[in-house]
């Protein structure tokens, strides 16, 4: 669905804009077209050559972009959390403003400013390729890696949870495997860097492996939830189990409300004292 | 309403009541006292919910046996239909029974109105009298009083046996000091852990041993000791079996964090415990002993989920919310000839929570 928006807008943009029409395939025009975008959509926050600008605080409107690479531009814009709506604590996810051609523009332009991780190759992230065993092992190694590294802030289903100052950190699940192989590569927002350094590509892939697993695993203790704990299970308890309990308790009650009609043999018994 | 000629005349009111006593209204009838229809269709709900209690238990029975668990889940509508359908019918049937009963009682047993009348809670002038003077016989008799030995002695006897009980506490489990004395693995014991000189420091969970230079800024690393991924080349097999290995992990979980080295304020003596902003602290809170690491990248602040103890990780680690009060344990590390990670020496103080004997190690 993503990726048929991505066409659809790409191909809309494509025709319809002909200043970008024309071939960028020579990687100079790419990066001049990024510059043209950057310039409109993103220098306000970030500088005009991508240097970061502080507010009259001190504090960090955009942060310096040189050296943070294709990788990051294209998971920021890809998955809408750029540009930003607002500075707050979050920078949420949202339906994505740039074709994926701009993006791949900007990205140039961003990694033309320093050495940073590049976009990755499918061949990277997909699962595409592992035979069942594979796959298994894959899914086994990820999973160990997952809740060594991931389930502190992303919770054990990778649902996501609450961080300080009101951020969260966002789900994980039905997300393209190329933005949560971008994630980790790059770090977003207040995330940590699992850098190749720290978690080598391969054990990204099995990363990778086990979350799609999740997808496909049948919910053997039966409802999940959503995977969020305590609180969405209390919340069911309460609503539905007390709720139901409640419902009963109304219909037995309502049932046996008094009525003023008197017994048969009451009413004989005042027959005769009549 | 007979019960309101039963009041006792001690029970009668001291002066007559301002108002005429009304008396109850009149009882009026349940709809299923009155009409036999409405009486034959509670009859027929009540039975009802015990019939569908039935069919329950015996759908309880059947799900045990007809599906499938252990390799090969039965599944219905991507649930694992074993665990959904017992749970449904167990449900469906306790809450059938105990609905059922209280249908019944409420609209086909007896329907009598019932008052009880409140009574002063003291016993009798006689009675309390005849107690009192019973106990003081019994002192009397006794000669508790008179005897100061005896009652001298017993008290130490009664107040020696309450430490019985007391000293077999002691079988709870071994005290800090023995468990560091006991055992005979490398780390053993509350005061120190595995982390030596030259230690290298692994990727937990895979077992990989870490450059510093391949480390960006901004990289954190859940780390181990290599003791715990032994294999024929790093030498470490045989040395840690069973449930020591699970003591160790426990203990020398590692946070490593590459931060911009101008972030980082070391604390006096530890200003060559890291390198090129690598810095390496305990993974175990101070508090209560959870691992911990929600970090935030761009605070550098470490929350521990059990109690939201926050730990500054470019300052020392020093507590800057939450009830931990120490900070976490930093580690010494350096780069071995090959340029991987390795540890300088063990902590400098015990990880984890506080315990009785700590600063005595």
């Amino acid at each position: 669905m993503l990726l048929l928006g991505l066409l659809v807008t790409g191909g809309l943009y494509a025709t319809l804009a002909p200043a970008t029409a024309e071939e960028t395939s020579n990687q100079e025009d790419l990066v001049a077209e990024g510059r043209e975008l950057f310039l409109l959509g993103c220098s306000f926050c970030h500088g005009q050559n991508g240097e970061g600008v502080l507010t009259q605080e001190g504090a960090q409107l955009g942060p310096a972009l040189a050296g943070t690479g294709a990788a990051a531009v294209d998971f920021q814009v890809g998955t809408g959390r750029m540009p930003l709506v607002q500075t707050s604590a979050q920078a949420p996810s949202k339906p994505e403003i740039y074709s994926q051609d701009q993006i791949d523009a900007l990205a140039a332009f961003v990694a033309s400013l320093g050495p940073g991780p590049a976009i990755p190759e499918e061949s990277d992230y997909s699962t595409e390729g592992l035979s069942p065993e594979e796959r298994a092992e894959a899914e086994a190694r990820g999973g160990q890696i997952f809740l060594t590294n991931c389930t502190a802030c992303h919770n054990f289903a990778g649902s996501g949870g609450a961080m300080p100052r009101g951020g969260y950190a966002p789900t994980i699940r039905g997300v393209d495997p190329k933005y949560i192989y971008e994630a980790m590569l790059t770090g977003p927002q207040s995330m940590d860097n699992f850098s190749n350094g720290n978690i080598p590509p391969e054990s990204k892939r099995d990363v990778i492996a086990y979350i799609e697993s999740l997808e496909e695993k049948p919910g053997y203790g039966g409802f999940g939830l959503g995977g969020l704990g305590p609180v969405a299970e209390g919340l069911f308890a309460w609503v539905v189990g007390v709720g139901s309990l409640v419902g009963f308790a109304i219909w037995i009650a309502a049932h046996t409300t008094r009525t003023s009609r008197k017994k048969k043999s009451e009413l004989a018994a005042e027959g005769a004292d009549a | 309403m007979s019960t309101l000629e039963e009041r006792g005349s001690d029970n009668t009111p001291a002066v007559p009541e301002p108002i005429p006593n009304p008396g109850l209204p009149a009882h009026t009838w349940r709809p299923t006292d009155v009409d036999p229809a409405k009486e034959k269709r509670a009859e027929r709900q009540v039975a009802a919910f015990f019939l569908v209690s039935a069919i329950c238990s015996v759908l309880f029975v059947v799900s045990y046996f007809a599906f499938d668990v252990g390799d090969n889940w039965t599944t219905f509508g991507g649930l694992g239909a074993s665990t959904l359908f017992l749970g449904l019918t167990l449900g469906i049937g306790l809450m059938s029974i105990g609905v059922g009963v209280i249908h019944w009682a409420r609209k086909l047993m007896a329907d009598h109105e019932i008052m009880e009348m409140r009574h002063p809670a003291a016993s009798s002038v006689e009675d309390r009298e005849a107690t009192v003077e019973a106990l003081n016989t019994g002192i009397e008799e006794s000669g508790i009083g008179r005897r100061p030995l005896v009652r001298n002695s017993l008290l130490g006897a009664v107040g020696l046996i309450g430490i019985a009980p007391l000293v077999a506490l002691r079988d709870l489990g071994p005290t800090p000091n023995e468990v560091a004395e006991d055992a005979d693995y490398p780390g053993a014991g509350l005061y120190r852990t595995v982390w030596q000189q030259g230690m290298p420091i692994v990727r937990d969970a895979i077992g990989t041993k870490i450059k510093a230079e391949d480390l960006e800024v901004g990289d954190l690393v859940n780390a181990a000791p290599e003791i715990l991924y032994p294999t024929e080349e790093n030498g470490w097999e045989g040395a840690l079996e069973g449930v020591e290995v699970q003591i160790t992990k426990s203990k020398a979980a590692l946070l490593l964090l590459r931060m911009d080295p101008a972030e980082i304020q070391a604390a006096p003596g530890r200003e060559n415990w890291t390198v090129d902003g690598i810095i390496a602290y305990s993974k175990i809170c101070t508090h209560v002993g959870c691992p911990i690491s929600l970090n935030e990248r761009t605070t550098h602040h470490l929350l521990c989920p059990c109690h939201q103890s926050t730990f500054d990780l470019a300052d020392a680690g020093k507590v800057i919310f939450g009830p931990a009060a120490r900070p976490l344990p930093q580690l010494p590390i350096e780069v071995d000839s090959e340029g991987y990670l390795v540890a300088v020496s063990d902590f400098d103080e015990p990880v984890g929570p506080s315990f009785w004997e700590r600063n005595k190690g």
